[in-house]
């Protein structure tokens, strides 16, 4: 499989929020609008760049039987750095994702692919591998916030379509989450199927 | 090159070593983010205190924690409390409330809550200055700062009584606080505060 391919699996034929459905709970969870999606996508894509890269840089020097705990080391790290740096250079990203960021740790997409591909490809598709994914994940994220926040407040980004007021405020709440995902994830089957 | 095999020394020293690593690493990271980290909430604060008291510059004394887990800030230009309520609707709510030399409310802010978006969460501009529920310039020894459903002068959030209740009842211990650490204020609030519970 050439690195493009790689690439463009994660985003589409494999993405993780719609067809895999991996890492299910920062999706419900932190897509209460575009932007919260779209800073938690991007927070797991650089995990996941990292981790992939660490994870099949040094494969063969772990025990397969310690390789559990030994990822679950590097990606615990790796988010722990990542959440001392955005807190001291990104506040505002820090204060609205706050508890999700230690959750990255427990991301089944981030184990998931340092087991499933990392550990048995080369470091330069593991990266592919890694921002395929992660943009698949970031891409599920942004869509899924942007139309609870859409139908929501009527705002996408921030940016009001129509007057607050008339926004049911359910898809704020955790019920529209599941319902948004739901239509979101059907759609993308029927457009995966056409 | 061959992959390591399983056995018990093998898998001690590579676990341990990993764990070396990563432990050196983050406490490179550790030391580098920690002043910026300590800035950003020193800022923070002063950005609020100073919010909270409507001035642009104040000098702030040592903060003074109380066993309640309020904390008062004593300034030049009044006293800024944080204070809080466990019982809000979606948990803990944490508010700053800047006071005059009377005792009269110059401002306020929430610094923490877990309210309802749309609903709860309004309570960071409610009860602000020209908004519905405003109580800035009101005292609360003299003004009962309750919400009307009981018998108080404050509307309430719409749909969101328990929210209302728990930031008035965090407004309340804030004076409570103030009123416990300055000697001018009446003490009268503090009671007040205790039967608004």
């Amino acid at each position: 499989m050439s690195n493009l391919k790689v690439l463009m699996n994660g985003i589409i034929k494999e993405n993780p929020t719609f067809v895999l459905l991996l890492g299910m709970c920062p999706t419900l969870g932190t897509t209460s609008s575009a932007f919260n999606g779209m800073s938690m996508g991007l927070a797991t894509t650089a995990v996941l760049i990292f981790s992939n890269l660490i994870i099949s840089l040094i494969k063969n020097l772990i025990p397969d039987m310690v390789r559990i705990p030994s990822f679950i080391v590097v990606i615990a790290s790796l988010v722990t750095i990542l959440q001392m740096v955005l807190q001291a250079y990104v506040p505002a990203v820090y204060a609205s994702l706050g508890l999700f960021i230690p959750l990255i740790v427990v991301n089944c997409i981030i184990l998931g692919r340092a087991e499933a591909f990392a550990a048995k490809n080369g470091p330069v598709a593991s990266i592919c591998d890694g921002i395929g994914m992660g943009l698949g994940f970031t891409l599920g994220l942004t869509s899924l916030g942007a139309v609870r926040e859409f139908l929501g407040t009527g705002k996408i980004f921030d940016f009001a379509l129509f007057p607050e007021d008339y926004g049911m405020l359910v898809f704020v709440l955790a019920p529209g989450a599941f319902i948004a995902l739901g239509y979101l994830i059907a759609i993308v089957n029927k457009l995966r199927k056409a | 090159m061959k992959k390591l095999q399983s056995t018990l020394p093998n898998m001690a020293i590579v676990l341990t070593l990993i764990s070396v690593l990563a432990g050196g690493i983050l406490a490179f990271v550790n030391g580098m983010t920690k002043g910026p980290i300590e800035e950003i909430k020193a800022k923070t604060l002063a950005d609020g205190i100073k919010a909270v008291l409507n001035a642009d510059d104040l000098n702030v004394e040592e903060p003074v924690t109380l066993e309640n887990g309020a904390v008062v800030y004593k300034t030049d230009k009044g006293v800024a409390v944080q204070a809080s309520d466990p019982n809000g609707f979606g948990g803990t709510l944490v508010v700053l409330v800047g006071f005059d030399e009377s005792g009269a409310i110059q401002g306020y802010q929430v610094l923490e809550h877990a309210e309802t978006p749309g609903l709860g969460a309004k309570s960071s501009f409610w009860f602000q200055k020209g908004e519905k529920g405003d109580i800035i310039g009101k005292n609360p020894s003299s003004n009962n700062l309750t919400v009307s459903k009981d018998g108080g002068e404050v509307d309430a959030i719409t749909a969101s009584t328990i929210t209302s209740r728990a930031f008035l009842r965090a407004v309340n211990a804030a004076y409570a606080a103030l009123s416990g650490n300055t000697s001018d204020a009446q003490t009268g609030a503090t009671q007040q505060a205790n039967t608004n519970e």
